[in-house]
């Protein structure tokens, strides 16, 4: 606060203002906190799994925990095959959307295609696995002719639907935040319209469509009902090419699946917490690295855009 | 303002005088709760028993819910629920641990239930042996040519594993009730979220085969006539050959509640094993059980 208005006058706070200011600094305060809760709960729940299952056993290739078989690697690898699919499908047409709406589009057209895109992410994600279960998987069993529908790409379809206006609605918000000036600047030394976009406006608007495809690829690997109704949930190793037409089981369907039967307390409990640890891990390295990479930019193009 | 804070007091009464779910004083009952929680294979059941005995005794509520029988057995462990529907028994662990939070489970068999072998109605393959499904659903088996149908691939449906119809699916068939065996499910077994989610994969694909319980079998599936031996005979499930016993995959279903039942509880299995109580079973394509008394 003071750094931003170093002339503040001191005597002039007024008791609303120094509540207000308080109020303020304790909720961002406390978003840290619960994240850091969040992450206790989870490493107090899973640690225990290191102690019971030996290392060795987490990475066996074979999950079912009625036996005690605790292999995590066909969950950690059906996860990352889903959010890969889905992140090939969305990313590029996300921005080519954004692109659209936010340069090419006539006002008109863009006035009516936003509101109707940010309607596509408040569809509950039940109602898109219906869809994906009922319309989805059978077109890709009689279309790839493949021996089931619920499969990988199926998850990836239905993931790569919800990520697009997640996707949509950021990037376009950056490349419509880009000023003007430099998309004139550009047209006057003698651009074209395209070369305006992909040399000056979409490099500009980088660290808002970085943003914009983590917070997209991040709803991918954490969405969960949608993956469990399509995806056919089978903890099956997806190594071969073929594997986005073989079933697949990811970790967030697990935990779902299997979280309101354990006993508290037991091994399986244990292990289902010490998925979320991953999951959560997973999720906060994507956006270290998106961080980063911003970081980056803003150090590279920092003289340029501020 | 102050209109609010008395429709707010009022309320807050009423909800209080809801959560008072226990017998009053000299027996007179007022609005009691039951928490029945647990099986999906018995839930419908359930609900269809819940809505008969409240319209018999409008005094009593039972809530019902699914969730699988692990589900309901864990409630019931935690105390949170006053009866777990269960299509498996109880395992040792799971009593042991019920124990140790103060709890005696108490078992109740309140119906019986054959589990149907399902296909697509295009399938030309209508008999299996138990040795054959249990091949299939354990990958050895992975064409529908080795057992006399097209040359398509398996496409293995189950319910997940928490299911008391995927335990005892395992046991009985995959291990052939070998209590040494340590088949398993092959690795490439879907697991359906739910009932529905098998029998719409097996309603559209010609490569699926499913299990469930005969209740929940509708008419656009096929259902497998099953041998117990090679060579013996070969019966479609139905009341009839699970009370003559010549239908192989059939089984109880269990009833638990916390300690032995009192007051409206025990009124209620009662009732459930009373005459009236077999004929809903009947009605839901369940085995209703043999009432003597």
């Amino acid at each position: 606060m003071s750094k931003l208005l170093p002339n503040r006058p001191k005597t002039r706070t007024t008791f609303p203002e120094y509540f207000v200011e308080r109020f303020i600094r304790v909720t961002g305060v406390l978003v840290i906190v619960f994240l850091a809760l969040i992450f206790l709960f989870l490493v107090r729940e899973g640690s225990a799994t290191f102690l019971e299952v030996p290392l060795r056993d987490l990475f066996q290739t074979r999950w079912y925990p009625n036996e005690a078989y605790f292999g995590l690697l066909p969950l950690v690898l059906g996860s990352l095959i889903v959010t890969l699919g889905a992140a090939a499908i969305s990313l590029p047409l996300g921005l080519l959307t954004a692109v659209f709406i936010a340069e090419v589009a006539p006002r008109w057209m863009r006035e009516i295609l936003k509101p109707f895109i940010e309607v596509l992410a408040g569809i509950p994600s039940v109602v898109l696995g219906f869809l994906g279960m009922l319309v989805v998987s059978p077109l890709i069993r009689e279309w790839l002719n493949a021996p089931t529908g619920l499969t990988a790409l199926a998850g990836s379809v239905m993931l790569g639907y919800m990520a697009l206006p997640t996707i949509v609605s950021v990037a376009e918000d950056a490349l419509d935040a880009v000023p003007k000036s430099y998309r004139d600047g550009a047209l006057a030394l003698g651009a074209t319209r395209w070369q305006a976009i992909w040399r000056v406006t979409v490099p500009a608007a980088r660290s808002g469509i970085v943003t914009a495809m983590m917070l997209g690829v991040g709803r991918a690997i954490g969405e969960t009902m949608a993956v469990m109704m399509v995806t056919g949930n089978a903890a099956r190793m997806p190594l071969t090419l073929n594997s986005f037409l073989m079933p697949v089981r990811t970790m967030t369907a697990t935990i779902a699946a299997e979280m309101g039967e354990v006993a508290q307390g037991s091994t399986h409990y244990h292990v289902l917490f010490a998925l979320g640890l991953v999951l959560f891990v997973v999720t906060f390295i994507i956006n270290l690295v998106a961080a980063w990479t911003i970081f980056r930019q803003g150090k590279r193009y920092g003289r340029l855009l501020s | 303002m102050k209109k609010l804070g008395v429709a707010l007091g009022l309320s807050l009464l009423v909800l209080l005088a809801a959560c008072r779910s226990s017998v009053g004083k000299d027996g007179a009952r007022k609005a009691i709760a039951i928490q029945n929680v647990g099986s999906d294979t018995i839930v419908n059941l359930a609900v269809r028993w819940a809505e008969r005995y409240q319209e018999q005794y409008p005094e009593v509520r039972i809530t019902v819910s699914g969730g699988g029988s692990g589900t309901g057995i864990a409630g019931l462990i935690n105390g949170m629920i006053d009866i777990a529907n269960a299509s498996r028994r109880m395992k040792p662990e799971e009593i042991e641990t019920a124990k140790a939070n103060g709890i005696e489970p108490v078992e109740h068999v309140i119906a019986s239930d054959a589990i149907a072998v399902v296909v697509h109605p295009s399938n030309p393959v209508d008999r299996l042996t138990l040795q054959q499904i249990s091949d299939i659903y354990s990958g050895r088996i992975a064409n529908w040519s080795e057992v006399g149908g097209e040359d398509r691939p398996i496409i293995l449906l189950s319910r997940e594993s928490n299911s008391g119809t995927h335990v005892y699916f395992l046991e009985q068939v995959v291990r052939l009730g070998d209590k040494n065996s340590d088949a398993l499910f092959s690795p490439d077994t879907l697991l359906m979220p739910s009932s529905e989610g098998i029998s719409a994969e097996v309603r559209q694909n010609p490569n699926a085969i499913g299990y469930d319980g005969l209740g929940y079998v509708t008419d656009d599936q096929k259902t497998i006539a099953v041998a117990a031996e090679p060579g013996g005979l070969y019966v479609k499930p139905s009341i009839e050959t699970v009370n003559r016993g010549t239908y192989p995959i059939s089984r109880d279903l269990y009833m638990y509640t916390a300690g032995e039942p009192q007051g409206v509880i025990a009124e209620y299995l009662a009732w459930i094993r009373s005459l009236e109580g077999q004929a809903i079973v009947g009605e839901l394509g369940f085995v209703p059980l043999e009432v003597g008394e």
